[in-house]
Order: C-alpha cells, then sequence, then structure tokens
C-alpha cells in the first residue's frame, strides 16, 4: 500500500517537473512549429550557469530566474539570426539545431569540465513532509505546485491577454497578422525567448533532483519529445497532462515491469501514437 | 561532362587503396562507404519521400545483430547474410506498418519510438543480444575465395556494393515508382485523388529504404567485427539524418558527401582538433547558414554562379 | 584548470637529460611510443579525462623519459562508442605505430577491440573491468592493474556480513554489465558467509529519478550501491532526499574519492572498497596528489590514479627490457612479471592472466571540516580476483551477470 502512495504522489511530482521542461518545447513546437532540438541544450545549460550564480552568492531562486534569462538571451540570438530565415524548412531546423546542441554541450564541457555538479535543495524546501508515516521531499512536491502555477501563467497569457492573442493570430496567419498591424517577427521572438527561458529554468529547477552533468541534455531531449507528442502537440494543456500521464507510466512502469525499465516509455507512445496519431490530448490533423 | 566527371571520381575511389597511404585511412574510406550507403537509404524516405526518420539505426542494427548471432550459431556467411537481410525486411515492413500509421510529426516520433524499443531490447535482451557486452563475430567472409580480411579487399567489397547501392538509387530515382514517391511527398492528396495507392508507395519506399540500412548495419559487422547496443542508439539514427541532410536530401550525392563530413570528423579530425564536436556542430550551423539545402545542392549552386557572371 | 591537450606528440622534457646520451639510450633513440585511449565527449568524458591527467601527470613527474627512453604520448578520443574506440585503435596500431596502449576506459569498448589488438599483439593496459577479459576468454596482451568488475566487491561483503554484522541486504546498480558484475560478485561472498541478499535492483543507465527503486528499499539492514559516472551523485542525493536513513555500501565508482568535492551531505557515512585510497601514505601517491591539485585543482580519483599506475607498470617493464619494445612478445611478458611496492594504490602484481594481485580499501566517508574525505578503516591485501575461491572452481562457474548468481527462495 504505501508503495503504491509513494509512487502515486511521485507521479505528480515527476509530471510537475516533466511539465516544467517540456512546456518550453511545447510553446516553440506548437506557435513556431519548429522542432527545437536544442531545447535539451537549454535545460542544461540554465542548470550549469545556476551553479555557477549560487556560487558566486545568488540565491537559488533568483538564480534561477537569471539563469532563464540568460538562456532566453542565447535563444533569442538563435533565433533572429538563424532561424528566423528557416521558416518552414523543417530539416534545416532539424540539423541547425541538433548542430547548436553539438556546440553548447562541448562549450559546457570545456568550461564546467566532465565532473558532475550538485545543485543545493533550497533550504526552506530541504525537509521532508509526512503524510501517514510516509516521507515526501517537501521540494519535489513544491515543484509541483510551481508546475501547475506556470501552466496557469501561461494559459492565462495566450488565452487571455493581447499579447497572447496577437500571437495566436501571427501563428494560424501571419500575413493577415501583419496587414493587421502586428509585429510578427518581433512576436515570434518573444515566443522563443520564452520557451528558452522556460527550459533554462526547468533545468534550474531540476538541479537539486538530477544534478548536472555532460549528457544530461541527451537524456531531458527525447523525455521531453515524449511528452509533447504523448499529450498532443501544439497545446500547453496537452503538455500538462501529457505530463501527468508520463509520470505515471514511468514510475508505474519501472517499479511494477522492471523488464521492461527501458521501453516504459517509449511502448506506450508507440501504441498511443499508432493507435492516435494525434496524440492523447490533441486534435486529430486535418 | 558530368558523365566524365562521374565516371573519374568512380575511378577515383575504386583506386583508393592503391593511391592512399596507409591502411588506416583505406579503413575509413570503408567507413564512408558504408555509412554512405545507410545515408542513401535513409534519403530514400527522408529526400525521395517526405518522411523523417529517427529510427532507421533500428533496421541497421536488426541486421547486424541477426547476422552476428547466425555466425555464432556456427552457421556460414551466406546463411548470415541472407538470414540478416530476410529478417531486416520483415522489421522495415512492421516498423513501416506501424510508422505510417502517422504523418509529419507523427511518423517521426513513431520511427524515434521504434528506435528506441529496438535499443532498449539491444540492451536488456541480454541472452540474445548478450546486452552492453556486445556480440563479437571472429572472421570476416571470403567470397569467392577472396578474404575480406585485409583492409585493402574489405574496401574494394564494400566498393563493390556501394556501387551497386547508388546504381540502384539512380535507377529508383528515375523510375515511375521514383516519381509516384515524390509525387507522395509533394501532392499527397492529389496522387490519391488520381487513384495512386499513397500508403502502399510509401510502404514499399520503406523496404527499399529499410533494405540498404540493413546492407550497411551487415558491412558495419564485418567491418568491426563486433555490434552492440550503440550501434542502434538514437545518436545513431539521428547523426545518419544528419549526414542525409546536411549532404542534400533529395540528391543522389549528398548523403554520400554527409556521411564523408560526419565520419572524416568523427575519426579523422577528432585526431588534430580536440574540440572536434564543436566543430561539427559549428559544419551544421554554417551549412544551414550559407547552403541550408545541403552541401551538394550548395555547392552546385555557387559552382554555376562562380561559372556564370563575369566576375 | 584543465590542460588543453592538442594530438601532438609530446616529446621528453629536459635539455639537461637530452644532453646525457648512455649506452642504452643510443641504442633505443627511438622514442617509445604509447598512444591513450581515452572518452573526452559526451556523458563518459568526467573519467576519461582523468585518465588523461592522470596519465600526463605521471608522464611530467618522469620528464617524458622512461628507462632512458624517451616517451611519445598519443592521445586518441573514442567518443565513448566501440566503433569509436576500433577506428582509434587502428589509428594507433597502424598509423602511429605505438608500443602499448593506455586504456581504453569503458568495458564495451574494450570488448570491441580485443580481438583487434590480440592479433595485432598490442600490450593494453587497460581499468575496463570487464571479469572475462582475464578470466574465461583472456587477451595474452591485456593487463589490469586496477580491478575486475567483482575484485573490491567481494572484500566489501566481508566486511559487511562480518564486521558490520549486515544480513539482509538490497543491491542497486546500473542496469549493464558492469552494475551485474559488481553486484553478483557482492552477493557471491555475502550469501557464503551467512548473509542474503534479499533484492537485486537495476535502474537502467539513464534514470532521471530513481524514486521507483528508492520506493522498494524494505525489509533490509543495509543498501549496497554500485553506480558509476555521475549517477551515484544523483542516486544518493535522492536517496537522502527520500528520507532514507538504511546504510549504504558503495563500490568503486560509488564513492570516488575524485567524486567527492561534488557530493554533499549525502554521502557521509558510505561505506566503499576501492583499489584507490587517496589517504594511501606511499611517496608516489603524495606526489600523484600534489602533482593533481597543483594541475588541475582536484584530488584524484580510481581514473586518475589507474593511469598514473599504468605509467608506472610500463616503466617497470622497460627497465626489465633494457628499454626495449621491439620484441613484443618479450615486453609483455615483461609487463605480467611486473611487480611493484611503492604505488598510488600500494604494493601488487599480476595473476597469470594479467589481472592485479593486490590491496583493496575499506573506507569510509566523513565530513572533515568543509571537505569531504574517504577514511580507510580496513585493508585487504593480496587480492585477487577470485577472492579466495579457488580459481579452477570460480571459472567452471558461469560469468557474473545479471541473474547469475540466482537470488535465493
Amino acid at each position: 500500500m504505501s508503495l503504491w502512495l509513494v509512487l502515486a504522489v511521485n507521479s505528480v511530482t515527476l509530471g510537475g517537473l516533466l511539465f516544467l521542461l517540456s512546456a518550453g518545447f511545447s510553446l516553440i513546437f506548437g506557435l513556431m512549429k519548429i522542432p527545437n532540438l536544442t531545447h535539451g541544450s537549454f535545460f542544461m545549460l540554465g542548470a550549469y550557469l545556476a551553479a555557477t550564480l549560487i556560487g558566486w552568492g545568488l540565491d537559488f531562486w533568483t538564480a534561477a530566474v537569471v539563469a532563464g534569462l540568460l538562456v532566453a538571451a542565447f535563444g533569442g540570438a538563435i533565433e533572429r539570426l538563424i532561424l528566423r530565415r528557416l521558416a518552414g524548412a523543417e530539416l534545416a531546423q532539424v540539423l541547425v539545431t541538433l548542430g547548436l546542441s553539438f556546440m553548447v554541450a562541448d562549450v559546457c564541457l570545456k568550461v564546467w569540465t566532465g565532473d558532475p555538479i550538485r545543485i543545493d535543495t533550497p533550504r526552506a524546501l530541504a525537509g521532508v513532509a509526512s503524510f501517514g508515516g510516509l516521507a515526501f521531499p517537501a521540494y519535489r512536491l513544491a515543484i509541483s505546485v510551481i508546475a501547475v502555477g506556470f501552466a496557469v501563467a501561461l494559459w492565462a497569457l495566450l488565452d487571455r491577454t493581447r499579447l497572447g492573442a496577437m500571437i495566436r493570430a501571427g501563428v494560424d496567419d501571419p500575413a493577415m497578422a501583419r496587414v493587421a498591424g502586428i509585429r510578427v517577427s518581433r512576436l515570434f521572438t518573444i515566443v522563443f525567448c520564452l520557451g528558452a527561458w522556460l527550459a533554462g529554468f526547468a533545468g534550474v529547477i531540476g538541479g537539486p533532483i538530477l544534478s548536472v552533468y555532460p549528457g544530461l541534455d541527451q537524456e531531458m531531449l527525447p523525455l521531453a519529445l515524449v511528452v509533447v507528442i504523448l499529450g498532443g502537440s501544439g497545446s500547453l494543456l496537452g503538455s500538462l497532462l501529457g505530463s501527468f500521464v508520463v509520470g505515471f507510466l514511468y514510475n508505474f512502469g519501472q517499479a511494477l515491469f522492471p523488464e521492461l525499465a527501458y521501453v516504459v516509455l517509449f511502448l506506450p507512445m508507440l501504441i498511443v501514437l499508432v493507435v492516435r496519431p494525434q496524440g492523447l490530448f490533441g486534435r486529430p490533423a486535418v | 561532362m558530368k558523365r566524365l566527371a562521374l565516371g573519374a571520381a568512380l575511378a577515383i575511389l575504386a583506386a583508393v587503396p592503391l593511391w592512399i597511404d596507409g591502411t588506416y585511412y583505406v579503413n575509413i574510406a570503408s567507413q564512408i562507404l558504408f555509412y554512405s550507403i545507410f545515408a542513401l537509404g535513409i534519403n530514400v524516405l527522408v529526400g525521395y519521400a517526405g518522411l523523417v526518420t529517427l529510427g532507421h539505426a533500428g533496421l541497421f542494427g536488426v541486421a547486424a545483430y541477426t547476422a552476428a548471432r547466425i555466425l555464432g550459431g556456427g552457421h556460414g556467411h551466406l546463411a548470415a547474410v541472407l538470414g540478416a537481410l530476410a529478417l531486416t525486411l520483415l522489421a522495415a515492413a512492421l516498423f513501416a506498418g506501424l510508422a505510417l500509421r502517422g504523418t509529419g510529426i507523427g511518423f517521426v516520433m513513431i520511427t524515434l519510438a521504434i528506435g528506441q524499443i529496438v535499443w532498449g531490447v539491444a540492451y536488456r535482451w541480454i541472452s540474445i543480444t548478450n546486452g552492453d557486452n556486445g556480440i563479437s563475430v571472429s572472421a570476416r567472409p571470403s567470397p569467392f575465395g577472396l578474404s575480406l580480411a585485409s583492409p585493402a579487399h574489405f574496401y574494394w567489397a564494400t566498393y563493390a556494393v556501394f556501387l551497386v547501392a547508388i546504381a540502384s538509387m539512380a535507377i529508383f530515382v528515375a523510375s515511375p515508382f521514383g516519381a509516384s514517391v515524390r509525387g507522395t511527398r509533394d501532392q499527397a492528396r492529389r496522387m490519391n485523388a488520381l487513384g495512386y495507392q499513397v500508403w502502399l508507395i510509401r510502404f514499399l519506399a520503406f523496404l527499399f529504404s529499410g533494405f540498404w540500412s540493413g546492407v550497411a548495419g551487415l558491412l558495419y559487422l564485418y567491418y568491426n567485427q563486433f555490434v552492440s547496443p550503440q550501434a542502434v542508439a538514437l545518436t545513431a539514427s539521428a547523426e545518419a539524418l544528419l549526414m542525409v541532410i546536411s549532404g542534400g536530401t533529395a540528391t543522389l550525392l549528398g548523403p554520400v558527401v554527409g556521411a564523408a563530413l560526419v565520419v572524416t570528423m568523427k575519426n579523422v579530425a577528432s585526431a588534430y582538433i580536440e574540440r572536434w564536436n564543436f566543430v561539427l556542430g559549428a559544419i551544421f550551423v554554417a551549412i544551414v547558414v550559407f547552403m541550408p539545402e545541403g552541401l551538394v545542392p550548395g555547392a552546385v549552386r555557387w559552382w554555376r554562379r562562380a561559372t556564370a557572371g563575369g566576375r | 584548470m584543465s590542460l588543453t591537450l592538442s594530438r601532438r606528440s609530446f616529446l621528453a622534457g629536459s635539455a639537461a637529460l637530452a644532453a646525457i646520451r648512455s649506452t642504452r639510450a643510443q641504442a633505443q633513440s627511438k622514442p617509445v611510443r604509447i598512444g591513450l585511449l581515452t572518452v573526452k565527449t559526451g556523458p563518459l568524458a568526467a573519467g576519461g579525462i582523468q585518465m588523461e591527467q592522470g596519465t600526463i601527470r605521471f608522464f611530467k613527474d618522469r620528464n617524458y623519459t622512461l628507462a632512458g627512453r624517451k616517451v611519445d604520448l598519443v592521445v586518441a578520443d573514442t567518443g565513448g562508442n566501440p566503433a569509436g574506440t576500433k577506428t582509434k585503435t587502428q589509428e594507433l596500431v597502424e598509423r602511429e605505430n605505438v608500443d602499448m596502449i593506455f586504456g581504453p576506459l569503458a568495458a564495451f569498448e574494450l570488448l570491441a577491440i580485443t580481438d583487434y589488438a590480440a592479433q595485432a599483439k598490442m600490450p593494453i593496459l587497460s581499468l575496463a573491468a570487464a571479469e572475462d577479459m582475464t578470466q574465461r576468454r583472456p587477451n595474452p596482451y591485456f593487463i589490469r592493474a586496477s580491478a575486475t568488475s567483482s575484485q573490491n566487491m567481494h572484500p566489501l561483503a566481508e566486511y559487511a556480513a562480518k564486521e558490520l554484522k549486515f544480513k539482509r541486504v538490497i543491491t542497486l546498480a546500473d542496469d549493464f554489465a558492469f552494475g551485474h558484475e559488481q553486484m553478483a560478485g557482492f552477493q557471491r561472498v555475502f550469501e557464503d558467509a551467512g548473509g542474503r541478499v534479499v533484492k537485486k535492483l537495476w535502474p537502467p543507465l539513464s534514470t532521471p529519478d530513481y524514486t521507483p527503486y528508492l520506493a522498494q528499499i524494505s525489509g533490509a539492514d543495509a543498501v549496497v550501491q554500485g553506480f558509476a559516472g555521475s549517477n551515484p551523485l544523483k542516486f544518493m542525493k535522492q536517496y537522502r532526499d527520500q528520507g532514507l536513513k538504511l546504510p549504504v555500501l558503495g563500490g568503486g565508482t560509488a564513492c570516488d574519492d575524485a567524486l567527492l568535492k561534488s557530493y554533499g551531505d549525502e554521502a557521509v557515512g558510505m561505506v566503499s572498497c576501492s583499489a584507490y585510497t587517496g589517504d594511501l601514505d606511499t611517496p608516489s601517491n603524495k606526489r600523484l596528489i600534489d602533482g593533481m591539485v597543483r594541475d588541475y585543482g582536484n584530488i584524484p580519483g580510481l581514473y586518475s590514479a589507474g593511469l598514473y599506475i599504468n605509467g608506472q607498470v610500463a616503466e617497470a617493464a622497460l627497465e626489465k627490457t633494457g628499454g626495449k619494445t621491439d620484441d613484443r612478445e618479450a615486453f609483455n611478458l615483461a609487463l605480467r612479471a611486473v611487480s611493484l611496492t611503492d604505488t598510488p594504490r600500494g604494493p601488487f602484481s599480476f595473476d597469470h592472466f594479467g589481472n592485479v594481485v593486490g590491496n583493496f580499501y575499506i573506507r569510509r566517508c566523513e565530513r572533515k571540516g568543509d571537505r569531504l574525505v574517504n577514511t580507510t578503516i580496513k585493508t585487504y591485501t593480496k587480492v585477487s580476483q577470485f577472492w579466495t575461491y579457488d580459481e579452477k572452481w570460480f571459472l567452471s562457474q558461469p560469468v557474473y551477470s545479471r541473474d547469475y548468481p540466482p537470488l535465493k527462495g
């Protein structure tokens, strides 16, 4: 009984982290149709930068925001200088984002060396919350709260603000949007920066759990892809729900079917996609 | 003129072991050739059918592992090769059946999932694949009595297979089937309306692509005399995809040039450039910025521009 | 601050030494060429970079001269994959004409090149822990001065059963050969000493969240972990975060000295067994540690010490052959006959399979001020890869694997 409870709670908390990880990717892919394969690198870069900032004396949360901003700036530069010219050229986007991920990974290796770096859990959340004789790491519970908060905020941004409306207009029909006076290119840069910020921020948030080390980018990218595709690309709500689904699959799958540990995510993803190619919560392709 | 250039290039390639100094570079050339075959196979889908695949290393690996197992069971090389190719075609059919359920990003993700599952099986099903310890192959075949153990002989055998692969690609591209494949890429709905069986065309293209990926896998196995799960990892599929895109999709030579680029950077440049990973990434970015259609079409474009204007 | 190396040959040091011309030097004026197969990119880079640092450290100590001959060091980056390792090995053997190879890092890299290297009669001095390399499928040119996967787990199990008096343990290790072999070795000795391994858990090599496994830890006195690379860090952090309090025993990579700077309080109390320990008081160890701290700002661990030791082995063999390396067989025999006392890991020699017989150290991780240290609490001497078992019997059993020895009940 206690095993199931621990797994259930962890599914939610892991789902929270996965949402933060994949929200940025979902935003960029859903709105700009760009498969940003540098996403894992943004995640890792944010974590590395925060580790250094914290070493210089910044507190955890400030470092998370600032690291996110640095990654966002980097992302913005990429979007303006390179991705902007590649609208619609999917393969070129794949090539350039993968090429950039090689470059980022190598720079990180040079700057921070190959040793893993720990990021301490913020002291206020370093403890354990006990319910019914079971212990749940307080920090992980906090992540779920943060994740839901961001989900709500992003939804509000896109659905309830003028900026969000302009972004959605720019996505649905860029030409008409321009005619209506919307600066579509600038909006796209904003969206990409936001996505990059989310990735970098998520990397820091994940730091106390994962630490940061070479190869983190390649471990996280497939997870983000699974969440976004399983949940239904193009939908933030889909990503949120997809995150929790993946969280459950991961926890219960690994515990109940250890033989399938290596395929515990991809096998369900395959089954879902074969049966419902648009993902669990996506709209069917027209 | 183009024919002459092509003929000269092929002749030079054929003579590589004769004019290249050192078995090491002959071996690199062999690798470039069989990775080219892998990339050519992938290009059938990516370039001509417009279907991006991130799981073809799975088929590459099915061939390699099957042959390794058959050889390990004490059977001969002919049985290994035939068995491997047969099983690869079967696997390709299965993968195609699953992957073609999706289009666009759905297709990519299904191939990714399949590739990851093959990798997971290779890692975990130790009784069959020996897990990450891999399977060693004790000897290379001796077709028609000519042992492939020496680098030069292996190169020539690989070159012969490469010629067949390129020829089959050329025939494919020029054939009505090739045209219909390109049709499904450009105007799937119209093709459907015209009565073409779009699904069947894509399916057959997948089989054709899978077959050559399997051939490449066999050459890989015989070259290294070893196979392990890393051969079917996501990075292997991604690297092959990068070869195709960087060289230029929907061209015959693009995948070959892309394979040469990646193999050379990984194996030769890495000896001279410590941060070769960074440089490789930078080259990809530069290709996208200056020649987004790929190295081969981009080079052709630059050549035309250079010889056209009177600058 | 790490030294960057480009792939130039590294020729010997001082002008003074170069001016000396012994008869030996005249006969062997060609430098001895040593190839280093290591991983400098990708997830394995941490260990690979340390291997290079340890190698450079040794040659700097000797001014790039062994037995009167200059040393040319060629560093090759395998990228951490078997095919790349094969290519780099071919480069070292065919293009660089090296006399011996240090490395590679990982077992799967070694397995990809062992047949080729044996055919080329190329001596390999590696840290790769694959058991059968020196057991059921030995390569006659391969020597290993570090340990097999299980060599340090045997004494750990003995210590756990006899001195810590644990009766039931749960093991967790990465789900690949190195993890399997470690835990199998622990299980055999632990159960022969009266203990019982209650559960064996195998998280995949790349596991972001260990909670599904941590949640299954119950009904035991202690946990044995054998993670490698950066996984021990992740695991121990999550272990403590979950509030788990059972004592943790570790393999060599679980609490490696080089990892201590990355660890936090979660590592305190971990008892591990390793071939190398920083507090071993030998002159060579002091030189190694001082040099590493000065050059790279970090204390050495298994990887750098292991390569430093390989350098010592090569040097000893060269001195035995009078600096000659053209007779591969003789050089190989000299390598296998090496027996040293003053090394960073203490005294050792090789068994007839080329595997080390030497000391293994049980250490406990403690906090000293603002640093973590591993304090040696017991030393097992003359430990072979077969522990106290009869060699013939050991080899007649199946090789250690995921399911062998099988779990009881």
